[in-house]
């Protein structure tokens, strides 16, 4: 596969373009940039979506199958690498341009629609069941009766600005990147502000953090730019081990260079020399991207010594975690970097005095590095005409769970929740009721149905006691148990707290045994076990307040929103399991009783010989009963049976 | 591991630092899949840190293991889109099947276990790899199925 990600380099060619000599260029070379822009093509282009969730999909098999196709046929076309475009629910994703005419994308691209795919285009035919949609274009001649990519309900209200390059450019090639216009803001700050120019810049521009809290980021800046120190450091933090979210990763497997500039900017805005991308070695494709991307940027003299003339060094350095959620927290993630272990100290003093090293040191969430270059660019008041007065500019959201259309989404602060769910998502599928929304991951909150309507903002998210967090929505349907839920996010945090303060320690196992406890079937309804259940309901609603309270880091003190938020917004089905014993979901099998339905009973006894425990009776060709006081509830009678006679109540 | 794979490894971190304990200890692994008593030994001569130390954070890192990788090695995605579509009970699946649970090897050696947090397939999902296999939307018998295929395609 090695060859298929390669990229020739047109050295010299990429340093006129970045030097913007443009009137230098003789047509030879303008053709050469046109060419690489895919402003002209010569020969049909294939641009298959390669990443991991396209491989998971199967886009190996369907890159064999389009290599094997275009080598019996011997068709000379070029075969390109691109990022997802977002829609991940459509992976895995084709792109086909032919000389003179507009780029059409299909989905689904299985290895056995290849060969249909392909035979239609190269001779002029869209085939209508696989298409996703044209790309508008002013050089090339639009497909007639095909849709454009834009104007699908699934990209129409987003707003990319961040995304923009995610499956339109080939993620290996520096090339690329820059003729679609990339480090241009870097070397303009380099040039053209001096490091507290682009500090302002960034203050006016209203920029806050993406990862939580959603502090200032231009303020920040300042503070580490101004105190006094020999060394500051930049730390970027794409390490999300939020379970649920995948934008980070897939930005960084679409588009690593435009990461590099971020923080090659970020970098330069505080005087750091040094900084360091830390994420996740699990993001092992975004870790080999991130990497070689880093590598062109200094062979290209992007990073390094004396960048372009300016007397400012960089050196980029990627750390990769080894598998804390912890280390989301910004004093954790520095203690990881410096080789010990990741557990967070008490603040202040504030990284931006004393960080790595004891040096200055800004701790920055990768997607909000990424706005950086696009208010460069276009400056402060353009920025701020994208989203709300007090939130500018677009937040990415990765949304999955029980809807129609999962992906990577970006939209301008402000829109609505309900457009996520029903424009973009395109709804639950199978015609399923919507129970809530899961938002920013464990230490996020949860959303009822008439939380709908709730604008993406700061402000309002936070009234509502949920932040933006990771960014990950995840929609639930009604088969979706709201208290199997909390509890998985309970454990998560219980085996994820670092364990140096008591309340994080203690409080999120506390919380995951009582969740338990109220989930799990009744041992004996009258001795001890049912005092103990009830003194941990009456006692939940506290515990939670008191962590929230009492933890030393962020990651404590959010561990109580999940339960806090799902007690407030869907009490009754926290009682319903309490009192009634009940999981309306029927997720909780151990709240459920399993009856046999004696007239489509035919005594085959498979039941009875999967029964673990017994609890199944009757002889062969006659109904069986179940004996409830021995029925642990595991569901395997009822999976088992070949002809519905188990009814689940 | 041999001495001479090490000092290779160690020649790439030319400066004493702490820092380079971390990316050191991940390289280990990733050579010889995990991380041996003569290895951290070793680092730690090189490092200037007691090999209590070093233990001390590669424990508290998930990612790092102190037993040897099964031939096939399971990873079951439990990321919140994967849970709700049911991801918890195929690990209580693969217990049952082969004994084992999050980072541990089966006896014979031939299968472990991972519970990683995401690997993208959410729409997919519950999604599993074997070695770099993947398997979308696995249930129950699904997985029982593939789990039985290698295993029979072993003997």
């Amino acid at each position: 596969m090695a060859s298929f990600e390669e990229n020739t380099s047109q050295y010299s060619l990429i340093q006129t373009v970045l030097e913007g000599n443009a009137g230098d260029m003789d047509e030879k070379e303008r053709e050469a940039v046109d060419h690489i822009k895919g402003d002209k093509v010569t020969q049909p282009v294939i641009s298959l979506s390669y990443n991991t969730a396209s491989i998971v999909a199967g886009a190996d098999e369907t890159f064999n199958a389009i290599r094997d196709y275009l080598e019996e046929r011997d068709i000379d076309a070029r075969l390109n690498v691109i990022g997802s475009l977002g829609l991940i629910t459509a992976e895995p994703l084709m792109d086909v341009q032919l000389p003179g005419k507009a780029r059409v994308t299909f989905s689904n691209v299985f290895p056995e629609k290849v060969s249909d795919i392909l035979d239609a285009v190269f001779n002029n035919i869209i085939p209508k069941e696989y298409v996703l949609g044209q790309h508008p274009t002013d050089l090339h001649e639009p497909w007639e009766n095909i849709a454009y990519v834009n104007e699908l309900p699934f990209f129409q209200t987003q707003k990319r600005l961040i995304l923009k390059n995610c499956g339109r450019i080939n993620p290996g090639s520096i090339d690329e990147y820059v003729v679609h216009g990339g480090y241009r803001s870097f070397l303009m700050a380099i040039r053209n502000y001096t490091p507290e120019e682009v500090c302002t810049l960034v203050e006016d521009s209203g920029l806050r953090g993406r990862g939580g809290e959603g502090y200032p980021t231009g303020k920040k800046w300042k503070t580490t730019l101004n105190a006094p120190a020999e060394k500051r450091f930049l730390i970027c933090n794409a390490g999300e081990s939020d379970p649920g979210a995948f934008m980070e990763r897939m930005i960084m497997e679409g588009d690593p260079h435009s990461l590099v500039e971020a923080v090659a900017i970020a970098s330069y805005a505080i005087g750091a020399q040094k900084a360091y991308i830390y994420l996740e070695s699990e993001y092992e494709m975004a870790c080999r991207r991130l990497q070689n991307a880093i590598d062109q940027a200094r062979d290209y003299g992007l990073l390094g010594h004396d960048i372009f003339s300016s007397g400012f060094n960089l050196n980029i350095q990627l750390h990769q975690g080894a598998g804390a959620y912890v280390c989301g927290e910004e004093t954790a993630l520095i203690a990881s970097i410096e080789g010990k272990r990741g557990m967070p100290r008490p603040k202040p003093p504030y990284p931006s005095h004393r960080g790595l090293h004891n040096q200055p040191t800004v701790v920055n969430n990768m997607e909000t590095l990424l706005n950086v270059p696009v208010i460069v660019r276009y400056g402060a008041a353009r920025y701020k005409q994208t989203g709300t007065d007090k939130s500018p500019g677009t937040k990415v959201f990765s949304v999955s769970g029980k809807i129609e259309r999962s992906g990577l989404v970006e939209i301008p602060m402000g829109v609505s929740l309900r457009e996520v769910v029903y424009k973009i998502g395109g709804g639950v599928p199978d015609n399923k009721g919507l129970k809530g929304l899961l938002l920013g991951g464990p230490a996020g909150g949860a959303l009822t149905y008439d939380h709908l309507n709730t604008r993406i903002d700061y402000e309002e998210l936070k009234q509502l006691g949920c932040t933006l967090g990771s960014g990950a929505v995840v929609v639930m349907d009604e088969h979706t148990c709201i208290l199997d839920t909390v509890k998985y996010y309970m454990h998560l945090l219980e085996e994820e707290s670092c364990g140096k303060c008591i309340p994080c320690r203690e409080g999120t196992r506390r919380m995951h045994e009582i969740l338990e406890n109220i989930t799990k079937r009744p041992e004996e309804e009258n001795g001890s076990f049912t005092l103990h259940r009830f003194k941990g309901v009456i006692n939940l609603e506290r515990l939670a307040h008191v962590v929230q309270d009492t933890s030393l880091c962020g990651l404590g003190q959010r561990a109580a929103n999940p339960v806090l938020s799902t007690i407030s917004a869907f009490r009754q089905e926290y009682e319903e399991h309490i009192f009634e014993r009940k999981c309306r979901a029927g997720v909780c099998q151990e709240l459920s009783t399993f009856y046999i339905d004696v007239d489509q009973c035919t005594g085959c006894t498979i039941c009875a010989q999967k029964c673990p425990t017994g609890a199944i009776v009757g002889s062969a060709k006659k109904p069986h009963f179940i004996v409830q006081e021995r029925c642990i509830g595991c569901a395997i009678c009822y999976e088992s049976c070949k002809f519905g006679a188990i009814i689940r109540k | 591991m041999d001495r001479d794979k090490l000092k290779k490894i160690l020649e790439r971190y030319p400066f004493v630092e702490r820092e380079n304990l971390i990316p050191i200890l991940q390289d280990i692994q990733y050579e010889q899949g995990y991380l041996t008593e003569e290895a951290v030994k070793e680092v730690g001569n090189y490092l200037e840190l007691p090999a209590s130390k070093i233990y001390s954070v590669a424990t508290f890192y998930s990612k790092f293991q102190f037993q040897p990788r099964g031939k096939f090695h399971i990873k079951l995605c439990s990321g919140t889109s994967c849970h709700i579509k049911g991801a918890a009970r195929l690990e209580k699946k693969v217990y049952n099947l082969l004994n084992i649970m999050d980072g541990e090897t089966s006896r014979d050696g031939m299968f472990s276990l991972e519970i990683v947090t995401c690997m993208g397939g959410c729409s997919l999902g519950p999604v599993m790899a074997l070695n770099n296999r993947y398997f979308t939307e696995v249930t129950e018998d699904k997985l029982e199925e593939i789990i039985e295929d290698y295993k029979e395609n072993e003997e």
